[in-house]
């Protein structure tokens, strides 16, 4: 079998692509990978399409055996990833051969990397997507034992990489009034835009908590609004005035209001802030937000045209440490200052 | 924004990008939310171009739409035509809907905040579960997780805000309560509503063929059994907890 043996896997690796659209009406949530850009990053650095699954990492990678020659490409925050001991660069295509080990480790940055593999990995469809939607019941964690097979690789190109962006620390989201917005004073949503939050403890797929010192920015009537129809962004307050952005994995209706909707790019974003990192919030109008929309989506399709030939350069190596570099020099008992 | 609120229903509204929500009223009424039926089965007929998927809640219809395809202006034109033609809060339910009668504990260890709510309505833990067990409720909409129904109304008296603290976790088959409504849970979750009855009913059977059990405009009536009978049932009954199903016309 073309693909991966899961040696060793983490608590949270999962098959994610795109997701199912369309059962909204059914409470069926979107869901899909965390950080889309990954995804489409890494059909660039594949030259396939971005439906095609991969697996998401959250946090904390494994080890994997190749069964049979494969291309992967690794996307999202970067990890530490060695193949045979040997580091292999992040945001990179490479080729592996059978019987290699790949080994991914902690997150440098950010909280999802995504592992592909050429011919994308395959899964089983239940309502139009592979995609595990754990909290709809569909499907399971990928666990030790499991395989990763590759479905058929048309392509046969690796060793290229693509510049890893500013996706991963935080920083500014974009946001747009939404229908429940009026339900906040404009005081509040001027004071929830002027307010340096961070990302809080609990965070998953389904949401990710902002926190902030002094007041929270709740709703009038909060605790009695009716129910309504969630978007994945949407940025819903608790009852005590708390916010969380929910992720592609949310629940579709809910009643704690909601002040405004991040747009799906900066969605991204939200989701690769590690715990701390500084969030700001900016409204933006709806024509500007759909423009820069409509960019960002025509960027994913383009990334192909960044993609570069991976050098051997010491800036290119994630994990420079681990490399000895002057092998045999240095020992512990030598003082290095003699 | 009090203007806003107190706007003229049906009004139309955006939803984050590619949404648009039309909503029939601002609180839950019978009228409204088969308005809200209605008008998304009308939609459905139009067949607008540049539609990708409509969804209902309590009392108003979601459409997610692609903008490239039809601009904001142009579909909220074309709902409002729409909305023109007929008094949705006038029109009749879809045919087709089913009454479920599914057997319920109420209150117990396996459905502790009976009593709280009950005070909270006003009345006796008894008077409580006779006045729930017996009233017809509807499948006003399915959300927030798979296949999970939202049902009422229930009467004004049950009109009982939702609690400041989140509850971690109720059982699948768990009937909660809060704003005149129950939620019958698919899965184990937290919730905010009040847990004042348990049933083994499964609204969402992922690997089954048909995973969603109910629809929209079904109806459902959950009768008091003791802790032993729902036992009893749910072991003769893994799927549905002993609950039977009858065509309403």
């Amino acid at each position: 079998m073309r693909g991966l043996k899961v040696l060793k896997s983490s608590p949270s690796m999962t098959l994610q692509d795109q997701g199912r659209l369309g059962f909204l009406g059914n409470g069926v949530s979107r869901g899909g990978a965390a950080d889309m850009r990954a995804l489409a990053e890494g059909a660039a650095l594949l030259g396939q399409s971005a439906d095609l699954a991969a697996l998401e990492i959250a946090g904390v990678g494994g080890s994997f055996e190749v069964t049979g020659d494969v291309r992967i490409a690794l996307t999202g925050a970067p990890m530490s990833a060695v193949v045979d001991d040997q580091p292999i660069a992040w945001n990179s295509s490479h080729q592996l051969r059978a019987g290699q080990v790949l080994e991914i480790g902690t997150a440098l940055k950010g909280v999802y990397g995504y592992l592909h593999l050429g011919g994308g990995i395959k899964g089983k469809d239940t309502l139009g997507s592979i995609a595990i939607h754990l909290a709809a019941g569909l499907g399971a964690r990928t666990r030790e034992g499991d395989l990763l097979s590759a479905g058929p690789d048309r392509g046969t190109q690796t060793g290229l990489c693509l510049p890893l962006d500013q996706r991963f620390e935080g920083g500014e989201i974009r946001i747009v009034e939404s229908f429940q917005s009026g339900l906040f004073t404009s005081e509040t949503r001027a004071r929830f835009a002027e307010t340096v939050f961070h990302r809080g403890a609990r965070a998953n797929r389904m949401g990710v908590e902002i926190c902030s010192e002094g007041a929270g920015f709740a709703a009038r009537d909060q605790l009695n609004i009716l129910s309504e129809v969630i978007v994945p962004g949407d940025v819903q307050m608790t009852g005590d005035g708390r916010p969380f952005v929910l992720m592609r994995e949310s629940q579709t209706t809910g009643g704690y209001p909601r002040i405004g909707s991040v747009l799906p790019c900066d969605l991204n974003k939200v989701a690769q802030a590690g715990l701390g990192s500084p969030i700001r919030f900016k409204w933006i109008a709806l024509t500007a937000a759909l423009e820069i929309e409509r960019r960002h989506a025509k960027e994913c399709q383009t990334l192909g045209a960044q993609c570069a030939p991976l050098r051997r350069d010491p800036a290119d190596i994630p994990d420079l440490l681990s490399y000895q570099l002057i092998g045999g020099v240095i020992s512990a008992d030598q003082d290095p200052f003699s | 924004m009090k203007a806003t609120q107190r706007a003229a229903f049906p009004h139309i509204r955006t939803v984050g990008l590619s949404g648009l929500i039309v909503s029939f009223a601002d609180r839950l009424s019978e009228p409204h939310n088969r308005a809200a039926l209605a008008f998304r089965e009308a939609v459905t007929r139009a067949a607008i171009d540049g539609i990708a998927e409509t969804s209902t809640s309590l009392a108003s219809v979601f459409v997610r739409f692609d903008p490239d395809v039809v601009s904001h202006a142009k579909l909220t034109e074309a709902l409002q035509t729409l909305l023109a033609v007929e008094d949705w809060s006038d029109v009749s339910l879809p045919s087709g809907r089913r009454l479920w009668k599914v057997p319920t504990v109420y209150g117990t260890d396996l459905a502790p905040q009976l009593s709280e709510a009950a005070d909270l309505a006003g009345m006796s833990e008894e008077n409580a579960i006779e006045a729930l067990g017996t009233s017809r409720v509807r499948v006003l909409t399915i959300g927030f997780a798979p296949g999970q129904p939202y049902l009422g109304p229930l009467g004004a008296e049950w009109n009982i805000p939702r609690q400041t603290e989140l509850t971690p976790k109720v059982p699948q088959g768990a009937l909660v309560l809060a704003v005149s409504q129950f939620v019958l849970f698919a899965d184990v979750s937290p919730t905010g509503w009040r847990h004042v009855g348990q049933t083994a009913f499964r609204t969402y059977r992922p690997e089954a063929a048909e995973p969603f059990a109910l629809r929209p405009g079904d109806e459902m009536l959950f009768f008091p059994v003791t802790k032993a009978e729902l036992q009893r049932r749910q072991y003769n009954d893994p799927e549905f907890g002993g609950a039977y199903m009858e065509n309403i016309d």
